[in-house]
Formats: structure tokens, sequence, C-alpha cells
């Protein structure tokens, strides 16, 4: 069990200053995460243009991990169209839980993430940011929930 | 290996302790297991899985029903740790001691039994800031059914709570207090006996959730003059799924059954039925006969050991703790309570008590991290989570070291 693996620089990086904090007003779609088991919640707020996520904010408490996962999704999923963001969040979900190996040409600064697959009470702190951005794109409104 | 003969004392030698704990002797990612989350459940000494073994391997049958020698044994063995709880609680009689799952169904008991039967429009149930949410819970349902008013103690700065905010809220239409002996998420000690006897001088009974109080001090029923006590088999070294409600002869006798079912009656047509006697009236069904086999087991180990013992032992482990945590930079302790159990929680600046687990986890430190299902403490202090460490009767010196050196070692990594 390697910690590094888990707290990469880019990690560790992202966890003291994350990229897209805050709030966007307005916004064309918002959703709440929450993973009950750490009490952690997760603002997501969203701008669309057309298809595509114009700009993205999140806002939050979490850990490391949850905290560094909401500010990689934020970079990586702007200007992108929403069924590219769902085959990134498929991927992503493979890479965390162990089912992918993390391709750093595809995923980009994402495959950092793949250090979360040894670590498997880790990954609804990985996953929250993304869950809670499928919400907003569905434009679901009560608070979506890792359990 | 030679035990440092500057961990033994007389009294106490933790050393002989640790070996009838046979799960404390592995290794979890290379590194001898440090077991600091007892307050979420304690490890069961040999003596305890011994006793179930021999009731499962030789006694058991079903309960009060049958007329065969197996039944007469796993009844005689059920009967017996009832007296065993009945003696380690000093109240007056086993039809005060009630079998249930744990703290969570005592208190669920009570709720749906007496909270029914006894709350209008308009009563209050006064609760305190530091509770487990089990002790919250149950009583937020029960308010809702019946249009009562859930009210809570404040805490003070240090997560204690005053005898005096307590006395503020009892009032004209307070039917019932509910309070922690001991906080789950800080140590704190609350004082159980003077704040009977000012609910008393009211009228008012008294619900103890002793879920924390057993594990770490002498309990007795009839001092504390309590009405309700409730704990849990898994957190005094007994097995999970046993617990204990104990509740004042003349109240259980007045409280209707909560569950319906199989031992819980004398006589059943289809129209009605006749309920049993104290306690089995709360017992409906087959119980947890060898958990209650397993309980007294642990129970009789406890006071093998020594209550005072055992508490006197975990406060040192406590003062170590405390002082080689508040050592580290950043590291901030939450619960400073005076004269509070061996629960240390504590945060550290920058860094999520996730992250301080997961760290911790990979020294093979074991603690819990979140809001350890008390998320008023939490919200109280405006924390997401602490990280806790708990002592039991098995922890030692060597432990509280090593989750010193782990977590200076967070602070390297996240520096």
């Amino acid at each position: 069990m390697d910690l590094k693996e888990l707290y990469r620089d880019v990690i560790l990086d992202h966890n003291r200053s994350p990229r897209n904090f805050g709030r966007l007003e307005p916004a064309d779609a918002a959703a709440t995460g929450r993973n009950p088991l750490c009490g952690d919640t997760l603002d997501v707020t969203v701008r669309f243009d057309g298809d595509r996520i114009a700009d993205l904010k999140f806002e939050g408490q979490g850990c490391a991990i949850s905290m560094a996962s909401a500010s990689l999704m934020s970079e990586a999923v702007k200007g992108r169209p929403r069924a590219e963001i769902e085959r990134l969040f498929e991927q992503i979900h493979g890479v965390i839980t162990g089912r992918e190996p993390a391709d750093a040409q595809a995923l980009g600064k994402l495959a950092a993430l793949g250090g979360v697959s040894e670590f498997p009470a880790r990954v609804k702190c990985a996953s929250l940011c993304w869950h809670t951005l499928q919400a907003a794109m569905a434009d679901r409104h009560t608070p979506v929930s890792t359990e | 290996m030679n035990a440092n003969p500057a961990m033994l004392t007389p009294q106490y030698d933790v050393e002989r302790v640790r070996a009838q704990f046979p799960i404390l002797s592995q290794t979890i990612h290379g590194r001898p297991l440090v077991y600091l989350d007892s307050a979420a459940s304690s490890q069961r000494p040999l003596a305890v899985l011994r006793a179930v073994e021999h009731y499962e391997t030789t006694m058991h049958a079903n309960v009060h029903r049958g007329v065969h020698t197996l039944s007469q044994w796993a009844t005689d063995a059920f009967e017996r740790s009832r007296e065993t709880v009945r003696r380690f609680i000093n109240a007056r009689s086993t039809r005060e001691i009630v079998f249930v799952r744990g703290t969570t169904e005592a208190i669920n008991l009570v709720a749906n039994s007496w909270g029914r039967g006894h709350l209008r429009p308009g009563d209050e149930i006064l609760i305190t800031h530091l509770e487990h949410h089990a002790n919250i819970v149950p009583w937020q349902m029960v308010c809702a059914a019946t249009g009562a008013t859930l009210r809570a103690a404040p805490l003070t700065a240090d997560g204690g709570v005053e005898l005096e905010s307590l006395e503020r809220l009892m009032g004209e239409r307070t039917r019932l207090v509910a309070i922690a002996h001991v906080s789950n998420a800080l140590g704190t000690v609350l004082p159980v006996q003077a704040i009977v006897r000012s609910a008393h001088a009211r009228g008012i009974p008294v619900l103890v959730d002793g879920a924390q109080a057993v594990p770490h001090a002498t309990v007795d029923v009839r001092a504390l003059d309590c009405d309700f006590y409730a704990f849990s088999g898994h957190k005094v070294y007994g097995p999970t799924g046993i617990g204990v409600l104990y509740g004042r002869e003349s109240l259980l006798q007045a409280m209707p059954p909560w569950q319906g079912g199989g031992e819980m009656i004398l006589s059943v047509s289809i129209e009605s039925s006749t309920y049993n006697e104290l306690p089995a009236k709360f017992e409906a069904g087959t119980p947890n006969i060898s958990g209650a086999v397993g309980l007294g087991a642990a129970l009789e180990f406890v006071e093998g050991l020594g209550r005072e013992a055992i508490a006197a032992h975990e406060h040192r482990l406590l003062e170590l703790a405390s002082a080689g945590l508040a050592a580290v930079p950043g590291v901030r302790l939450v619960g400073t309570a005076p004269g509070k159990a061996a629960v240390v929680s504590f945060t550290m600046d920058g860094v999520h008590p996730h992250d301080i687990g997961t760290i911790l986890d990979s020294e093979g430190v074991a603690i819990r991290t979140g809001h350890h299902c008390a998320m008023p403490v939490m919200q109280y202090y405006g924390l997401p989570a602490t990280a806790r460490a708990s002592f039991g009767c098995y922890s030692n010196a060597a432990d509280v070291e090593r989750l010193v050196a782990a977590v200076r070692q967070v602070r390297e990594l996240f520096a």
C-alpha cells in the first residue's frame, strides 16, 4: 500500500489550491452532492453553451481526494459536450474502481486519480463530484448521495 | 518478546490483557495492528469467544420453550447472563433487565412503548447537543407521531454540558430527560447523578444512553437513580447484536409491549392476548441467546480486570495521547472537558480527517474519522468531521506512540 500513489503531487496541489472553486451566479443548472459517511457536501453550478458545458464551479468541504477530484473534473469538462462528459465519467469510474488501467493519454491529469483504486474506502470521495455533475446536467434538484 | 518494565504497573498488566485478544496480534499493511477504535466497537477476549463457542457446541436450543434438556441448558445460560448483567449494573431485579439488540433498540423501545403512551401535543423531551443519533432520532420520530417537541441543552466550549443549562430547559411540559452518560464523539462525562436528582425533583424520569460509559466506568443504576439505562454488548468486549435496556420495574410494568410475537405472551386467541411478565413482555421472538451468553462472559471478564483499574489505565493513556497529539503542529483537540473518558477527538489544519484516517491505516493504526453519528456535535464546533482515537482495556503506551508518530507523518505528507 503506497500512500504516494494515492496522494500524488497533482492531487496534493489541487487540494491545496482547487481550481474553479466557488459558485456561478446565475447558473443554468445546480446540484448538491452528499457523502453521508463523512458528512461532506459539494455544490456544483454549471452554465451551458448549447450542448456544451461553458463554465462550471464547485464549492464545499471534503477530503483531499474529493477536493482534488472536483478540481480536476472542473478543468476537464469545460467546453465538452454532454455525451463526452458521460463517457469520461464512465472511464474515470473504471479507473478509480480498478476495473480499467489509468490511461494518461486519454485522461490527462485525471489519470492521477488512478491511485484511488488501491483504497476502496475512498472511491466515493473521488466519485462524489461526478455524480453531482450528472445530477446537475439532468437538472435533478434533490441532493445526490453516494450511499 | 520481553515487556518493557516501565509499561507494567503492579495493578494492571496490559500485556497479559492483550494476550487475551487474538485479533490484536496481526499485522495490517505490514505493521502490527494498533486498534484505537474501541468506541465504535471493542474487540473480544478469548473468554467471550470460548463462552460463545461452548454454548453453540454443547447447549444451543430455543429458550423458555422446550421440556428437553438442551432447551433447559440454553434457558439457564441465557438467564445466568441476565443475572450477570443485573449484578454488573446493580439493578434490583432481573425483571428490570431486558435483552435487546443494542443501545439503539433499547432507546427505540422506550420511545415507542413509553413515549407513545405518555406524550401529548405540546409535551417536551429534553436531550443535549452531544447525543449520538441513537438518542436523537427515536425522539424525533415519536415527537412527529405525538405532537411533542424535542429540546436540546447546549454545549460548553470544552464539550461539556452544564447541569444549569439542562435545568433551564426543564419545564412544566418536560416529560422525559434523555442524556448520554459519556459522549461518543468527545468522551465528555455528564453529571448524570446530579441531572437525575434535578429532574426527579420536578417529577421527570431520566433515560441514560450508557453505550460509552459501561466500558469505562462503574455503572450503578441504583446510585445514579436513573429510570432507564441502555447499553450495547459490543462496546464492552461482548458480541454485536446484543444489548440491554434497564428499566425501573414500576415503569416497565406500566408500559405496553413494543413488539408482539412469541415469548412475550401468556395466552393468545384470535381476538386478544395476555402479555407475559417482565422482562419477557419486551422480548418478542427468539432472542440472541449466544450473544447474551457472550455478553455475560464479557462483563465477567471486565469484573475480573476491575473496572476502576481499567479506567485508571485508560486515563493514563488518554493523558499521554492528548499531550502527544497536542504537540504536533496544526493539531487541535476537540472536546477537553475535565474528567473525560478515553476518547481523543482531533483535527489538523489543512487536512481532512478522512485523509488522516487513510494515512494512519497505512501505518496499521485504526481510528474513526467522520461525524461519529453525532452531527449536532460537529455542527456546534463548525466542523464537518474529526479524527477520533479511542482506548480500551488492551490499549498500551506503544499504541499511543504509534498514533502520534503516524499523525506526524500526516503533517509531513501534507506540508
